[in-house]
């Protein structure tokens, strides 16, 4: 299962990391060294061994649906890079890009 | 105990500053601006050690100032005026909060950490942000984007990572209390490279909230000592169930420093073989042995176990830890905060910002742990590494209930490598050989010293079943008690 | 509203639905920020909602009784442990980089939902396939400032629910059946308001055509940006119509996602590549597993209210209604809490469906007001009710009663007091009426009195209005009856 130039730029992609032509040629070895490493874990066997997901079995302690807002020391427009009349403001989506590519 | 008691604690421990500030001998601000001379003196900051990035002396003498007249309460805690330094991905209100990334430069958290909350409450002035690898992603401070910071005891070697600034104030002598976090030894690992006190307490016992996420299931803050009172005091301060945090455990806490002066009488101490490997530098197994010799002075019994998946660790958590924080690293993406660097439209914005925002390792992550867990490669990877994570906690459930109290293992498998040293990131990830495995299962484990190799301290691990910190620390405390100045020869 | 549109002959529609209803909560589902609607932008935001550094989400209680019971009306087995993931992908309004959602470990599986009786009489009933728990998104405002999105995060982080429906849907009416039940069921239990204006139920739908017969499903595409119930009838028939053109044509469907044009009232593609999306699920490691124990289930399976098809027949048997009136009676929990309040107290569910449908139904229709803050209470409907089936108050006084305690909200007896409007029988005070009446219209008492029996009728209308409709009409009737023979 190595890793090729398309794979990391497909990552890349996902992970809205731009990568140059060069890095990304870099990023194959060094992915591929690292997850060569990782080939001890193909001859473990797991059969019925339970994924450790989710951590603590106990359950998930809930809260009530009551009580204050957890409180904002500073501002939003303290900290946002640009705010307008209370909106964030954001580059607005390019002509390429979708905005339908929203929740499901 | 109650000998130790009537002997007056060092002046610069965190026990000796309360008692002080508490009967009124000097004050929380005066308590303050000696560390901080302290610092000067082995200079801490960024012409210097590079351990601490930020700090805001009026303002940290004037907070100080402030809990005299604030509440009685405060300032008769069990910390009163004790300053602590707080690692750079630790939320506080007024230092920044910048994880040790160009992507956070100067963002100023508009919330507080829980942990720093419970430490300022019992009476502690926070004194500065320490230097980290950017994220926590690194064991030598160097993938900071501040810079590296450097070992107080040989400034031409790295203090360890990531939490390498923190045990650098600590080691220097500026605070007594630091704390850190750990994700898969960077508490315990920066404290054995610095001849220190690092704890990882058992995963949900301190509160994460205000902790910025490297990976969730793995992450847990720590506390660095200068002693193991120090860090008892600290982590005792700063365990227990918070609200903020689903994974915090309900458990009570016990008060870690009444566990000084415990007897080890029947304490059976499991020397894992997996952890003595042929590699390990002998001079380490010696100390290990010196140590193994002074517990079954005090009245415990070692015993030789087995923990048959420690060789997996470092694949399965260079699988989790990274697809965690390909998740958890999203949110950085310049919309509400941080770094935002324009682009042609929002995509080219997403990318603009964080690529120059992130430095090469936390983008190497990023890339391993978008790869593992997309489409096609899930169930191979991180499927796989989280079934095996199970069969390494098993291994840890199955010699604890065998009747073994605790675990004892070397911390690192070499003392503290020279800056740049080890520029392959698999060779890097092998310094967490024998940490990483505690941050999988979830348990306790902690390092002190336990000798000294060509100068350059060792530490000495131990590893405890599930809340069972008070236990560790009575070992601890009796380990140091027992080494004396050996600890650090 | 019709759909006019029309699909080659031979063709079977096969729908699934992807109903997303926002939970009835008074804070979000991690943090404990309003769940308001239409507050000032960004108002409703904290540490988490935003996804600021450190901040980590906790599960709000309420959330969960509330999906729990939903799940559990539509029939569902609630897992006793189910597992919230990460769904991640970039949207500057998904603060966190990933939706918490629930994956291959969802809240309930398993339920169905009759939608209707085939010509038969049996049920037609809609498999679900789960329900499961997550968060809204915030909102992206992409026409208000030049060269800027703005983004609202006031909605990110509120709790919804997913129904995901089987693929047993054959028509676009059937679709919209299952919604109307749907929601009526949602209402009935207290889960949502189901509101789509607000945005707190959405629709996404699958569709796909095979050929009458067919036991293969066809290749399906999905719908999204449906904004009403009638809308998803009408994108369900254009799209239907236009795959089975295609297939005629011996074109292929490509599995894709639509967009329901509605100013056009067309469906087109998204520009969104199928296949672009690689959500890279894994299990939330901020929350561990939410354990429901049997005893947390069965109180929610309990606490359920009697369901709409449950109220339904016990409506038509009970109380002896015609279909209308139990369709109507129905139409949501409270009218019909209201309806029997009236019914039992006051004994007679002929008159309390009639004065419910004609009296109440139209007054709130009138006045825009929630049954709630109906002033009429079922006690004082049922007390009037009382009143003209003893005589106190005659039929057409009592129209006039029940406008009054609309008004005012005071008790019957009392409004036909102060009014004068209790019925007056009294042969004396009817004489009065009479005679007033006659000498006021000379003509047409002339006339009567001279044999022209067909004006009795205007004469007794004469009475009853001077007297405001409290006069007994069958008694001036005969009263009037006996001067013109006299
Ligand atoms: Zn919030």
């Amino acid at each position: 299962m190595a890793v090729t130039i398309d794979d990391v730029k497909h990552v890349a992609r996902l992970a809205r990391l731009g990568v140059t032509e060069e890095r990304a040629g870099e990023l194959v070895a060094e992915l591929n060294g690292i997850l060569g490493h990782m080939a001890a874990l193909e001859k473990v066997d797991v059969e019925g061994v339970m994924a450790a997901d989710g951590v603590g079995a106990l359950g998930m302690p809930l809260r009530v649906d009551s009580g204050a807002p957890y409180p904002l020391r500073h501002p939003l427009d303290a900290f946002a890079p640009a705010t307008r009349d209370g909106f964030i403001l954001v580059p607005r989506l390019a002509s390429h890009e979708d905005a339908s590519e929203e929740t499901e | 105990m109650s000998e130790r008691r009537a002997a007056r604690p060092p002046e610069t421990s965190a026990r000796g500053i309360a008692e002080r500030v508490r009967d009124g001998d000097i004050t929380a601000e005066r308590a303050a601006r000696e560390a901080f001379v302290r610092g000067d003196d082995a200079r801490v900051g960024p012409d210097g050690l590079n351990a601490l990035l930020w700090t805001d002396r009026e303002a940290t003498l004037d907070a100080a100032r402030g809990h005299a007249t604030e509440s009685d309460f405060v300032d008769r805690g069990d910390l009163a005026g004790v300053p602590i330094a707080v690692k750079d991905n630790i939320a506080t209100l007024t230092l920044p909060t910048s994880c040790g990334s160009r992507i956070l430069e100067g963002y100023v958290s508009p919330f507080e950490a829980t942990a720093v909350t419970r430490l300022r409450n019992a009476g502690a002035t926070i004194v500065g942000k320490t230097n980290m690898d950017e994220f926590a992603m690194g064991s030598s401070t160097e993938n900071s984007a501040f810079g590296p910071a450097r070992n107080p005891r040989d400034r031409s070697r790295v203090p360890g990572g990531s939490s390498g600034g923190s045990a650098a104030v600590v080691a220097a002598g500026m605070v007594p209390i630091a704390l850190g976090s750990e994700t898969g030894g960077s508490v315990r690992q920066p404290a054995a490279f610095c001849g220190i006190v690092g704890v990882k307490p058992t995963y949900g016992r301190v509160s994460r909230y205000g902790l910025v996420a490297f990976a969730s299931s793995l992450d847990q803050i720590g506390v660095f000592g200068a002693t193991v009172d120090d860090a008892a005091i600290g982590l005792q301060t700063i365990a227990g169930r918070d609200v903020m945090d689903a994974t915090s455990a309900d458990v009570p806490v016990e008060r870690y420093v009444e566990a000084s002066g415990a007897s080890l009488a029947g304490l059976v101490i499991g020397r894992p073989k997996e952890y003595f490997p042929d590699f390990l530098d002998a001079r380490i197994r010696e100390k290990c042995d010196r140590a193994f010799d002074a517990f079954r002075k005090l009245g415990a019994e070692v015993r030789d176990v087995s923990l048959p998946h420690t060789d997996l660790a470092i694949p399965v958590y260079y699988i989790v830890a990274p697809a965690e924080a390909s998740s958890n690293l999203a949110r950085f993406d310049g919309v509400r905060y941080g770094l935002r660097v324009p682009a042609d439209g929002l995509a080219a914005t997403y990318e603009a910002t964080r690529s120059r925002g992130f430095g090469k390792e936390v983008t190497r992550r990023i890339l391993l742990g978008t790869y593992v867990l997309s489409a096609g490669y899930y169930d191979a990877y991180y499927k796989k590494a989280q079934q095996v994570r199970t069969l390494i906690a098993d291994d840890f459930r199955e010699v604890f209930a065998s009747g073994v109290h605790l675990l004892f293992t070397p911390t690192t498998p070499s003392p503290a490598f020279p800056l740049g040293a080890k520029a392959d990131p698999y060779e890097m990830y092998m310094s967490d050989i024998f940490t990483a495995t505690a941050n999988l299962a979830g348990v306790p484990a902690m390092s002190q010293p336990i000798g000294a190799v060509d100068g350059l301290p060792i530490g000495g691990q131990l590893i405890a079943p599930h809340f069972d910190e008070a236990r560790m620390f009575g070992a601890a405390y009796a380990l140091e008690a027992a080494l004396g100045a050996e600890a650090l020869r | 509203m019709s759909t006019m549109v029309s699909a080659p002959a031979g063709w079977e529609m096969v729908v699934g639905l992807e109903v997303h209803v926002q939970l009835r909560t008074r804070t979000k589902a991690f943090c404990n920020c309003s769940t308001e609607y239409g507050a000032a932008p960004n108002v409703n935001t904290c540490p988490v909602c935003l996804a600021l550094p450190g901040a980590l989400p906790v599960l709000n209680a309420h959330a969960v009784e509330l999906a729990t019971r939903a799940a559990l009306a539509l029939g569902c087995t609630v897992n006793p442990m189910s597992v919230f993931a990460r769904k991640n992908y970039f949207y500057p309004d998904l603060p966190k980089g990933y939706q918490i959602s629930q994956f291959d470990k969802p809240l309930a599986e398993h339920g169905r939902l009759k939608i209707g009786t085939n010509a038969e009489g049996t049920g037609i009933t809609v498999g679900i396939t789960r329900v499961h728990m997550e968060e809204d998104a915030g909102k992206s405002v992409h026409d208000r400032y030049a060269g800027a999105t703005a983004i609202d995060l006031n909605r990110a982080g509120v709790p919804l629910i997913e129904i995901v429906s089987e693929p047993d849907m054959r028509s676009a009416e059937a679709a919209g059946a299952y919604l109307r039940t749907l929601k009526l069921i949602l209402q009935y239990v207290g889960i949502s308001d189901c509101d789509m204006e607000k945005g707190s139920l959405r629709v996404d739908a699958n569709v796909s055509a095979r050929r009458a017969g067919e036991v293969k499903l066809g290749t399906k595409t999905e719908v999204k940006n449906l904004n009403s119930f009638s809308n998803v009838e009408r994108a369900l028939a254009l799209e239907f119509a236009r795959q089975t053109e295609l297939l005629e044509r011996g074109g292929r469907v490509e599995q894709q996602t639509m967009l329901f044009d509605q100013a056009r009232g067309v469906v087109r593609p998204s520009r969104t590549k199928e296949g672009s999306h690689d959500y890279r699920y894994f299990p939330e490691p901020d929350l561990p597993p939410l354990v429901l124990d049997a005893g947390f289930i069965e109180r929610m399976q309990t606490s359920l209210p009697e369901l709409p098809e449950a109220r339904r027949s016990r409506f038509a048997g009970d109380y002896a209604l015609g279909e209308y009136d139990v369709d109507v009676l129905t139409s949501s929990a409270e009218l019909a809490d209201y309806f029997e309040g009236v019914a039992r107290q006051s004994g007679d569910a002929k008159a309390a469906a009639n004065w419910t449908i004609n009296g109440v139904l139209t007054a709130l229709n009138a006045s825009g007001d929630d049954i709630d803050a109906f002033r009429v209470r079922p006690a004082d409907l049922a007390a009037l009710i009382t009143l003209v089936r003893d005589g106190v108050v005659g039929h057409s006084a009592a129209k006039q009663v029940f406008a009054e305690m609309v008004r005012t909200g005071d008790r019957p007896e009392q409004v036909a007091q102060r009014e004068g409007l209790v019925r007056v029988d009294d042969d004396a005070a009817l004489r009065g009426w009479i005679d007033e009446v006659l000498a006021e219209h000379p003509a047409e008492a002339q006339r009567y009195l001279a044999g022209e029996k067909k004006l009795q009728g205007v004469l007794v209308g004469f009475v009853m209005k001077k007297s405001k409709g409290s006069a007994d009409a069958k008694k001036v009737n005969q009263l009037l009856a006996s001067r013109a023979q006299g």
